[in-house]
């Protein structure tokens, strides 16, 4: 049995992955490497700096239409959100407001805020947010894929959760806190960042479609997040305040449900599911098993 | 003249008086069994294998009172816990034997420097095995097993390793033997050693510790070692067909086991070569046994995780009728001697192509490599690639004679500014400081028939004369310092006579040398392949 | 970090036609990203590094010579960021950097 056969995701760098999720040769980069708009920072610290700092921006066609896409390169210092990479971003999300794209695709791979950046970093975080809601507000869906080494945490995971919808593989990971510190703060018995099991039961792709973080699981195959992409370009997550409102109420009752659970797999359980099994489940069988469970 | 088994009767009827009958002893009274039958310079063997430690025995021993019981002579193969140098630190030992050392090497080199441990030797496994039955007759044996009954009969299961020689060595050779086990049942499941050879069982409050040394993530493998790969599977195992192999532990080799069913499929070797193996249950050959391409695996010890996907596979791996593993140390590495090829990688190797791994901080000992990685002049059965090596390296003499391959695969700098290829290796340093008489060599530069880098592969087998093989070392050393200095007229000469092959030369381009000819490229994958059979350990998983 | 910078004199054939830069490789730990572009040298070929290993002046030149002469390439500025990778794989990128570069 030869499972090698899918595009993986998870090992492709961040222009391969815009190359196969896009219309071939439609991709068009804004700020290129060319311009070497590097962090101003870096060198204070003596690293080595990108010429795109780790985000790659640009437009494209996706199934015909237009869409703005960036992505995080998970392995240029963490994919971490400096003050160039998020400027970028934040750039090309106020454009996508001005210019109303059918959509703005995101794949989001980074463990947050560079802390070499500190403040700007963290201003960078909350420009995105706002860059985000600026082009909900003109029409333009954004939709964030998760399916890279690095997750999403911190600055990154909190700003993904403003798109509109997100599509998760079940290597992609998504948190505020990372392992290690929920390890250092809570302690060892609490969470033991090495149980990388544990780490992806709690924080992973799966775990968070279950929970309706994440809408759409699929395999780690370009191909798949393509094919959810554009099955996900009309999402758009409703932004008025009874909406929110409403939103708060399920998240209590959520804690409600589920709050004396140590373990997703006790979660799982209580959802209704074959708890031990979910690990070892493909995408479509968990997909078709979240059909029947108990919904909050 | 001592007499073993008068001296052995005395200290099993001083137990007797203060435990009573049987051979289990409480755990918390093992300290007191230890200080009962070991006596001032007594030879203690204890079991701490690469991957199964005797670590609750390691511990206790440590703890005896060093009025008592003093001078002792330790033999451990491999040195892998810091409880095994405390022994030396709390005044209990003097002299250590080891095969190998790598989880304590820097403290073991600072410690033979303070003149804390004196080292008798360093040694091969099977080569101190041997002298367990010569030189190093113990007086006290400490075993490991998973399971013991009340008689002592142990069942050691996939990890049993090193523990028959061991056993074997104290039994017939009045030694005391004295056993940790998992948990003690009425009845074991196997029985791998007999109750006749044990004198004593303990239950260990823990299991023992088992460490995933053969495990390599398929993701980690890099487009450089592919290439590599590439060439020595096209160089070198397309063109003899070695059968019988070992391959040593590392990236280089996990990337051409991952590359057999596809790679090695187009080559056309299913079949021909890599049939039989001397190795460890290493995950990446799941696509290859998968595929078809193994017939029998002799395992040294067993690997985390492995356990179900192994007693699946009866047909290719040695399990006894309980259904599961049996390994054994010895009787692999015997396998490998004889095998046809042993490939693997190493730290340093100077220009006449002695390797070794030791630097002056860090003892970290030989393992099995070289009785793997060794010229065999002992055998006789012939196959094609003992034959064809064999026209190669004795060419042009009047008695015809087998050669093993013995190849080295190496990138030529270890990180930035660290190359493999060096003048001047820093065991002479180890040499120096440890106070050995000849330098801790790992391979000596006559046994290897081959080299491959990423600059490709060097045949010393058609070197003639010492300056040609210098030079086809330092014609694929690529741009180290060693590499930069060769010789480039005589360099070209030895490709044009096929001594050294670029990629080029065997067809091979750059950008072939791609992941996705990877049969597994993750850790995951290798679960699919084995149908979820193979279940690893947390800490390769990330899903 | 170091800053080297080298230039040689470019092969005969100038490069086929395709994109106008690639970029291969990541600025992640014991690699490199490489940067080509076509650019009016004058037939020459550029290198500007940046790297996070010193002192290897020597080493980068080897690599570079070979490179040269191995593929000739002509009027393509080569920017790296170098984040201590070793040379064989300095080598690879740069390999890989014409290769995509030179695809339409």
């Amino acid at each position: 049995m030869n499972p090698n056969s899918h595009i993986s995701y998870l090992e492709a760098t961040a222009r391969r992955r815009i190359a196969g999720l896009l219309d071939p040769g439609t991709f068009h980069e804004f700020i290129p490497p060319t311009l070497k708009r590097v962090s101003p920072h870096l060198g204070l610290f003596d690293a080595p700096v990108a010429f795109d700092d780790g985000a790659i921006i640009g437009d494209g066609k996706l199934d015909g239409k237009d869409v703005y896409v960036f992505a995080q390169e998970g392995k240029f210092r963490g994919g971490s959100l400096g003050e160039v990479h998020s400027a970028k971003i934040t750039g090309l999300l106020r454009r996508a407001a001005q210019r109303k794209p059918a959509a703005v695709i995101g794949l989001f791979d980074s463990g947050g805020v560079r802390l070499e950046e500190a403040n700007a970093g963290e201003i960078g975080a909350t420009e995105i947010i706002r860059g985000i809601f600026d082009a909900q507000k003109a029409g333009v869906p954004v939709i964030g894929l998760l399916g890279g080494g690095t997750g999403c945490f911190g600055g990154a995971g909190i700003t993904s959760c403003c798109c509109d919808a997100l599509i998760a593989s079940e290597e992609g990971r998504l948190s505020v806190s990372g392992p290690e510190v929920i390890e250092t703060v809570m302690g060892v018995e609490a969470f033991d960042s090495r149980d990388r099991a544990l780490v992806w039961r709690t924080t992973g792709g799966k775990n968070r479609f279950l929970f309706g973080t994440v809408a759409e699981l699929v395999d780690d195959h370009i191909p798949a997040f393509r094919s959810a992409v554009i099955g996900a370009m009309t999402a758009q997550k409703p932004l008025r305040v009874a909406d929110l409102k409403q939103d708060l109420e399920r998240l209590k009752k959520r804690i409600e449900a589920y709050g004396e659970c140590s373990d997703a797999t006790q979660i799982w359980q209580k959802m209704g599911l074959d708890a031990e099994n979910v690990a070892a489940m493909s995408s479509q069988e968990l997909k078709a098993e979240k059909e029947h469970i108990v919904k909050i | 003249m001592s007499d073993k088994h008068a001296i052995r009767n005395r200290k099993l009827a001083k137990v007797r008086q203060a435990f009573g009958e049987g051979k289990v002893i409480a755990t918390e009274r093992t300290v007191e069994l230890l200080e009962t039958v070991i006596e001032p310079g007594n030879r203690i063997i204890l079991e701490g294998d690469n991957q199964k430690q005797g670590d609750f025995l390691a511990a206790q021993l440590a703890r005896m009172n060093p009025t008592k019981v003093y001078g002792l002579k330790l033999c451990v193969s491999s040195v892998g816990l810091p409880e095994h140098l405390d022994l030396f630190e709390n005044g209990l030992a003097t002299e250590l034997d080891f095969a190998y050392a790598a989880p304590q090497a820097a403290r073991l080199a600072s410690m033979v420097m303070k003149g804390t441990v004196k080292i008798g030797d360093v040694h091969t496994y099977v080569e101190l095995y041997s002298r367990y039955f010569a030189e190093l007759r113990p007086d006290v044996v400490c075993l490991v097993a998973n399971e013991t009954d009340k008689e002592g009969n142990l069942y050691t299961g996939p990890n049993t390793e090193e523990t028959p020689p061991l056993a074997e060595s104290a039994a017939f050779g009045g030694a005391i033997v004295i056993v940790q086990a998992n948990k003690i049942v009425d009845r074991v499941r196997r029985v791998d050693i007999p109750g006749a050879w044990v004198d004593f069982v303990v239950e260990s409050p823990k299991p023992f510790h088992l460490e995933p040394l053969f495990t390599r993530d398929p993701a980690l493998i890099t487009e450089l070692r592919i290439l590599m790969a590439m060439i020595a599977m096209k160089g070198i195992y397309a063109k003899y067909h070695p059968k019988v192999l070992n391959h040593g532990i590392g990236f280089n080799t996990a990337a051409i086991e991952l590359l057999l069913p596809t790679y090695g499929a187009e080559l056309g070797l299913k079949g021909k070569a890599c049939t039989h193996w001397a190795l460890n249950p290493h995950p990446t050959m799941i696509p290859a046994i998968e595929s078809g391409f193994v017939e029998a695996i002799s395992c040294f010890g067993g690997e985390v995780g492995m356990e179900n996907y192994v007693a699946s596979r009866p047909d290719v791996f040695a399990l006894g009728r309980d259904g599961s593993l049996r390994s054994n140390r010895f009787f692999a590495q015997m396998v490998g001697h004889h095998a046809d090829m042993f490939i693997g990688a190493t730290l340093q190797i100077d220009s006449q192509a002695h390797s070794s791994t030791f630097t002056a901080e860090r003892l970290v000992g030989y393992g099995g490599a070289p009785n793997l990685g060794s010229e065999n002049r002992s055998r006789r059965h012939r196959s094609e690639a003992f034959l064809k090596a064999g026209a190669e390296a004795h060419d042009g003499e009047p008695m015809p004679q087998g050669r093993k391959l013995v190849v080295q695969i190496v990138e030529t700098f270890q990180s930035a500014g660290k190359p493999t290829f060096v003048e001047r290796l820093d065991a002479w340093d180890a040499m120096d400081k440890a106070g050995f008489s000849t330098p801790p060599v790992m391979i000596y530069g006559n046994d290897v028939s081959h080299i491959v880098t990423e600059e490709g592969v060097a045949n010393l087998l058609l070197c003639r004369t010492p300056e040609e093989r210098e030079q086809a070392v330092r014609g694929v050393a690529g741009f180290t310092p060693v590499g930069l200095k060769r010789d480039r007229r005589m360099v070209e000469k030895l490709r044009d006579r096929g001594a050294i092959q670029r990629a080029e030369d065997l067809g091979i381009r750059k950008s072939d040398a791609s992941r996705d000819r990877l049969a597994a490229r993750s850790v995951h994958d290798l679960v699919r392949w084995s149908d979820g059979r193979y279940q690893p350990p947390s800490r390769f998983r990330n899903w | 970090m170091e800053n080297l910078s080298f230039e040689f004199e470019g092969g005969a054939k100038p490069l086929p036609v395709g994109a106008p830069y690639v970029v291969v490789g990541i600025v992640a730990s014991s690699n490199l990203e490489v940067l080509a572009e076509r650019k009016d040298l004058g037939g020459k070929c550029r290198f500007e590094i940046a790297t996070a290993a010193a002192n290897f002046s020597d080493a980068w030149k080897a690599v570079l010579i070979d490179f040269m002469d191995r593929s000739k390439p002509r009027d393509v500025l080569f920017s790296i960021n170098d984040f201590s990778a070793i040379p064989p794989v300095v080598s690879l990128r740069l390999d890989q950097a014409l290769e995509q570069l030179s695809c339409s």
